[in-house]
């Protein structure tokens, strides 16, 4: 009976880890099929991005779109390659798009990123890179959102 | 609007990435809501975060609504020499706020 029940918990944990890391790479898989955002039409100018390297990492379930806690990051090393002039975040719902960019003035060795996001409602949010030889990463993120910002006047 | 706390490695490796925390008091009102009586709560959101190290830039963040209330960031900054951060930030009102932090680089 001692040896049975861990076993249970850990299979029970091993699935739910499996279904975790399934989740949490679905949206990237799926995310050549760039949502309708205009200013993000416009960043693009007609170039594809590679969705590749760069990271966005939201909660697939956000109980409350007025803080959601955000990740963004990309692998190094960057010399003597080009390195991360901007990242861009972008909304497909929110009342302003352009939700931040991400400057780097000076070439950093490590981009990791953390702050937190307000989301008006279910949605897709879109990251991009723009690098030093003007090359472009992206990542998406596609967030369930319980309680929106913006929309209950709190 | 000067409220902010700074948190950084007292102590970073030349040549190596440090952590660089900071939270801002600011309410990043949206301009999409009411108050109490129903007035309308003009936008009032931090347009700018910027971040100095020995007075180079490295780090800046355009900022809209889609930040949420008390912004928070944590980043990375390469070490190179001993010296200050530097964080200054302006919102829609124009009130600008700053804060600091000495990094000892070894």
């Amino acid at each position: 009976m001692q040896n049975v029940q861990p076993n249970i918990y850990r299979r029970r944990l091993l699935n739910g880890a499996v279904a975790l890391v399934a989740c949490r790479s679905l949206p990237a898989i799926a995310a050549p099929e760039i949502p309708d955002i205009p200013l993000l039409a416009q960043l693009l100018a007609g170039r594809t991005p590679r969705w590749e390297r760069l990271r966005l990492e939201l909660p697939a379930l956000a109980d409350n779109g007025l803080a959601v806690p955000m990740k963004l990051s990309m692998p190094g090393p960057f010399a003597p390659g080009p390195n991360v002039q901007a990242i861009h975040l972008f909304s497909e719902k929110n009342p302003v798009p352009d939700m931040a960019t991400f400057e780097f003035p000076a070439p950093l060795e490590k981009i990791e990123i953390d702050t937190r996001v307000r989301l008006a409602g279910t949605q897709k949010v879109v990251a991009v890179a723009v690098m030093s030889d003007d090359a472009l990463y992206a990542a998406a993120a596609e967030v369930i959102v319980t309680i929106a910002a913006c929309l209950d006047g709190s | 609007m000067a409220d902010s706390r700074v948190s950084v490695a007292p102590q970073a490796r030349r040549g190596e990435p440090f952590e660089v925390r900071i939270s801002i008091r600011h309410p990043m009102e949206t301009g999409y809501r009411t108050n109490e009586s129903g007035e309308h709560v003009p936008r009032n959101v931090i347009r700018r975060f910027s971040c100095r190290y020995n007075g180079t830039p490295v780090f800046a963040v355009r900022v809209t609504s889609g930040i949420a209330a008390n912004p928070y960031f944590r980043f990375f900054v390469t070490a190179r020499e001993s010296g200050p951060l530097e964080f200054e930030w302006i919102d829609d009102a124009g009130v600008r706020g700053e804060a600091r932090a000495e990094v000892k680089v070894t």
